[in-house]
């Protein structure tokens, strides 16, 4: 790599943690999950948590394009111009794993036209337990599951589950209903995860998504540091 | 300096946004116009004569040193459709950063400065073979090849078509795939001395058409 | 044996003639390319190209070219379809068109259908330039065969230059002995009629027009320059000029 490439122009070809003036680019945080667990739900709550300190944008890789961004833009938890769909080709695990260059050129197109950007938040398009971001897209991520979905997911594991930066057990508030045993999922978390972090929300509650909104905070505060 | 080069380069999972685009599959599943194997192949050889020689002879051209700015305009004109000069100017931004990544080089830094929103993907796709240190017929076949590899790998998903039934109709097309290539580079020779206006123009008014029917969708599962 | 096809050259000039209106100081017919010219329209002259005689058979090499001046206004018509046919000598026949509007021009050049008849093979090359301001209408439209018949080879190559920039290089190649999958689904999908409608217009650089389906299978698209192409395919020639006639009317 020459020196000049940090200078003039030319986006970066990978993940590199500074901008092209040298200073440092916006965290990215990407959130994963299945089918219905609560992604878009999570990052709309997360962008309303966090607004009004952070200068943010999103993401979005839907399975059918632009179903997810059109939530969020209905929703109005951003400005328009902040939220970005990437279209996928019915394959949303390859658009943040296995081929990130659209996803990149999307990051890189936020921060030029809304930037300077604290956090980017690339959500996923749903898709199954084997999910997981790439290390050149996202710097954290967060794996999104819920108890409706069966309270033997952690058990199972899975790279999503396993290795995520933060697990996060949605709609916890349906537990009664769906015959969910919360204890069992967080004790086979536990287990599966060793050290990393487990939280168990519901959106519908009052503390929502605060718990999830202070990590992501930390994680700022860590790359920021 | 590597002619195992070409498989990277042609390689289906190379990471250059390809996985995310049908080559008008979807519009023509959508129509009728594609329903199984057999209209796959159809389908495949007229893109295949068409948009497929156009972009592998533009690659062909970049590889032999044509100017990319007007190698660029060249595919302008060639591309009616507004939805499919977008889509290749995307492909060809996200191949330059899959390039720049894979063969580092100063050419495709300029590249990347002089179109910051990308050039057209055919022409970056012959300036990363020459980074590779392939040449114009290699640049050629990973075009033309990719102009009918998209839409069948596209229509497996799309269809559910037997996967052997896309792979069988891609090995029928060849013997023509070398004839197209053939044409492409003999083309992108004539345009060192003649200029651009020597490469071939073959067009699809239905691949033209159906991107913009494609374009004007609320729901796809194809970027085009 | 050498049978030489015919060889036509039909010239025109247009030019501006100071009293608001188009003068012709060229209009030269040849053999069967004749030309006459026919009431004016306000500023615009209009021209009519008159097939004496069916044409171009193979062999034949046919060129139109027309010059439209500065500020000049100029309309060519046909007065019937052209039909490509097969011709006694072997090897194709050529039907060249070359069209030079200048700074501030007009043109319309609005023929009837090119019907390629089983047997012929015919290869068109439409080539136009215009200057800065310049403005233009073209159609060309080709019908594969007469009314249930094979097809000829033909192969059509259009190319639009404003200010020396291609803002349009297409060809079309159909018909026997054309590259494979001419017929098929990504090229003309069975259809017998195919057309072009080319508009270019200085003030579409500060507002372009939006791309929109006119139809399941026409399409009005922006060009990179100054300009629109309606891409059309369609049953028979009939439902054809039917959409490139709205196309046109809705650009206004």
């Amino acid at each position: 790599m020459h020196l000049d490439h940090s200078h003039d122009g030319p986006s970066a070809v990978s993940a590199d943690a500074r901008r092209p003036d040298g200073s440092r680019r916006a965290l990215r945080i990407g959130l994963g999950g299945p089918v219905g667990s609560g992604k878009t739900a999570t990052v709309a709550a997360l962008c309303r948590a966090l607004r009004d300190e952070l200068s943010l944008a999103v993401v979005t890789n839907d399975i059918y394009t632009r179903e997810d961004a059109e939530f969020l833009l209905r929703e109005a938890v951003l400005p328009p111009e902040r939220i970005t769909a990437v279209e996928t080709g019915a394959c949303p695990h390859t658009a943040i794993r296995d081929d990130i260059s659209a996803n990149l050129e999307a990051v890189e197109d936020l921060e030029d036209e809304v930037g300077p950007l604290d956090l980017i938040l690339v959500e996923s398009g749903g898709d199954n337990l084997t999910a997981t971001f790439s290390k050149g897209l996202v710097d954290a991520q967060i794996f999104v599951i819920d108890v409706a979905g069966g309270d033997d997911i952690p058990r199972k594991g899975g790279p999503g589950v396993t290795t995520a930066d933060l697990l996060v057990v949605n709609k916890t508030d349906l537990a009664p209903y769906v015959g969910s045993d919360l204890a069992r999922m967080a004790a086979d978390a536990k287990a599966q995860r060793a050290e990393l972090p487990v939280v168990f929300q519901s959106l519908r509650s009052e503390t929502g998504v605060r718990d999830v909104a202070a990590w992501a905070r930390a994680q700022l505060a860590a790359w920021t540091a | 300096m590597s002619r195992a080069a070409l498989l990277v380069l042609a390689d289906g999972r190379f990471p250059a946004g390809g996985h995310a685009h049908s080559g008008g599959a979807e519009a023509a599943v959508k129509a009728g116009r594609i329903t199984g194997g057999a209209s796959l192949e159809d389908f495949c050889r007229g893109r295949l004569h068409t948009a497929g020689l156009v972009s592998a002879s533009l690659a062909a051209a970049a590889v032999l040193g044509l100017d990319v700015r007007e190698l660029d305009a060249a595919a302008d004109a060639r591309t009616p459709s507004p939805a499919l000069r977008a889509a290749a100017r995307k492909l060809g931004r996200q191949l330059l950063r899959a390039a720049r990544a894979t063969w580092p080089g100063d050419e495709l830094d300029a590249v990347a400065r002089e179109f910051p929103k990308g050039a057209h993907q055919p022409v970056v796709l012959g300036l990363a073979a020459r980074a590779a240190g392939l040449e114009a017929v290699d640049a050629a076949y990973c075009a033309a090849y990719e102009s009918v590899s998209g839409p069948a790998s596209a229509t497996v998903r799309l269809l559910s078509l037997d996967p052997f039934d896309a792979t069988g109709a891609l090995a029928r097309l060849a013997p023509e795939l070398d004839r197209v290539v053939d044409r492409a580079v003999e083309a992108a020779r004539r345009a060192v001395d003649d200029g651009v206006d020597a490469l071939p123009a073959a067009s699809g008014p239905l691949l033209e058409i159906g991107a913009e029917a494609h374009a004007a969708w609320a729901v796809r599962l194809f970027a085009s | 044996m050498t049978v030489t096809g015919v060889r036509a050259t039909a010239r025109i000039l247009a030019r501006d003639d100071g009293r608001g209106g188009t003068s012709l100081p060229v209009l030269e017919g040849d053999g069967p390319l004749a030309l006459r010219r026919t009431r004016a329209s306000g500023a615009e002259a209009r021209v009519m190209l008159v097939g004496a005689m069916s044409g171009p058979l193979g062999g034949d090499r046919f060129a139109v070219e027309a010059k439209v001046a500065e500020g000049a206004r100029l309309s060519v018509g046909s007065a019937a379809a052209t039909i490509a046919l097969p011709g006694q000598t072997k090897g194709e026949a050529h039907y060249d068109i070359r069209l030079d509007v200048a700074d501030g021009g007009e043109l319309a050049w609005l023929p009837e259908q090119l019907i390629s008849a089983r047997g012929s093979d015919l290869y068109v090359t439409t080539r136009v330039e215009l200057g800065a301001r310049a403005r233009l209408v073209l159609r060309e439209e080709q019908v594969l065969g007469r009314a249930g018949e094979e097809p000829g080879r033909l192969t059509s190559r259009l190319t639009v230059r404003v200010e020396g920039r291609a803002v349009l290089d297409q060809e079309l190649a159909c018909g026997p002995g054309a590259p494979g999958g001419w017929d098929g689904s990504a090229v003309l999908g069975g259809r017998r009629a195919v057309g072009q409608l080319v508009v270019v217009r200085p003030e579409f650089a500060a507002e372009p027009v939006a791309a929109r389906m006119l139809g399941e299978e026409a399409a009005l698209m922006p060009l990179a320059g100054p300009a629109v192409l309606v891409s059309a395919v369609a049953a028979d020639a009939l439902r054809l000029r039917r959409l490139l006639d709205e196309a046109l009317a809705a650009l206004g």
